[in-house]
C-alpha cells in the first residue's frame, strides 16, 4: 500500500516537472506545477508532515500557482514560447548533461551514504502531535527567525507594491 | 517492500535535475520562475525525508521557512517580471542582457 502510495506521487511528481519544461503554453506549464506540488503533498502525508502537507496545497498550490496565473492573464497567454527553435544549438544538450550529472552525483551521494539513515522508514508523531512539535520548534527554538519572516513578508508586499505602480499623471517612465 | 528515506531523496535528486535543466533551457522568465520551485520543492521533499529519517522536527522548521521565503521571493520576482514585460511585451531572457558587465 505505501509502495502503491509512493509510486504513484512520485509519478505525479515527475510528469508535472516534466510537464513544467515541454509545454510551449505557460498555462499548462503551471497546472503541471500543481501537480507536482500535489505530489509533493501526498509525499508530505506520508511521511507524517501533516501541517507541512495542508500548507504546501494552501500555499503552493493555492496561492503561489494563482499568482503566476494572475500574471499569466495580466501579461497575455498568446506569447507561447516556440520550444522548435533554439538560438545555440549546444545549449539543449549541455543542460541536459549538466542536470543529469547534478542529479547522478546527488543520487550517488545519497547511495553511497544510505547506511547512516537506517533501512526503515521510522514511524513519526501521529495526527496532531506533529502540528504541536512543529509549533513548539517553531516558537521556542526559532522564534527570532519566525519573527523576521514576518518582516520579510511586509518588505515584500510594500516593494512589490512600489515596484508595480503605474506613475500618476504622466506616462509610466 | 516499504519506501526507505533513500528512495525518497533519490526523488528529490531527479526532480531537482528536471528543475535545473528546465531554468537553462527555457527563456520565458514565467516558466524559468516555476522551475526555481520545482526545485525548492525538491529541496523541500529532502528537508521533510531526513526530519523523517531522525525523527527531528528541526527540519519540518526549516521547510516552513523555505515556503515563507519562496512566497516573498514570488512576489517580488513576479512584480519585476510585471514592471520589465509591461515596458517591453514579449521580451525573453536572451533580451534582458542590458545589465551585463
Amino acid at each position: 500500500m505505501e509502495l502503491l502510495v509512493f509510486v504513484l506521487a512520485s509519478v505525479m511528481v515527475l510528469a508535472g516537472a516534466i510537464g513544467v519544461i515541454a509545454y510551449n503554453n505557460p498555462v499548462h506549464a503551471a497546472l503541471g506545477l500543481v501537480l507536482t506540488l500535489f505530489g509533493i503533498a501526498v509525499h508530505f502525508v506520508s511521511m507524517e508532515a501533516h501541517f507541512l502537507a495542508a500548507v504546501q496545497v494552501i500555499v503552493y498550490a493555492g496561492a503561489i500557482v494563482v499568482l503566476f496565473l494572475f500574471v499569466i492573464m495580466l501579461l497575455g497567454v498568446d506569447r507561447a514560447e516556440d520550444l522548435s527553435v533554439e538560438p545555440f544549438q549546444i545549449q539543449r544538450p549541455l543542460a541536459v548533461i549538466v542536470g543529469v550529472a547534478i542529479s547522478g552525483l546527488v543520487i550517488a551521494a545519497v547511495v553511497r551514504g544510505r547506511s547512516t539513515l537506517g533501512e526503515q522508514l521510522k514511524s513519526g508523531v501521529p495526527g496532531d502531535d506533529n502540528i504541536r512539535e512543529l509549533a513548539r520548534s517553531l516558537f521556542s527554538d526559532n522564534v527570532f527567525a519566525f519573527e523576521l519572516t514576518s518582516v520579510l513578508l511586509i518588505v515584500a508586499v510594500v516593494g512589490t507594491v512600489v515596484l508595480t505602480r503605474r506613475q500618476r499623471g504622466g506616462a509610466s517612465k | 517492500m516499504t519506501p526507505t528515506t533513500t528512495w525518497y531523496l533519490v526523488l528529490a535528486a531527479m526532480l531537482f535535475g528536471v528543475g535545473v535543466v528546465g531554468l537553462m533551457i527555457r527563456r520565458n522568465p514565467l516558466v524559468m520562475f516555476m522551475c526555481i520551485e520545482l526545485m525548492l520543492n525538491a529541496v523541500n521533499l529532502s528537508f521533510v525525508a531526513f526530519a523523517q529519517a531522525f525523527t527531528d522536527i528541526s527540519g519540518q522548521t526549516a521547510v516552513f521557512f523555505v515556503m515563507v521565503v519562496a512566497a516573498a521571493e514570488v512576489v517580488v520576482g513576479l512584480g519585476i517580471i510585471i514592471a520589465i514585460l509591461r515596458r517591453r511585451p514579449g521580451t525573453t531572457i536572451d533580451d534582458l542582457a542590458e545589465l551585463k558587465g
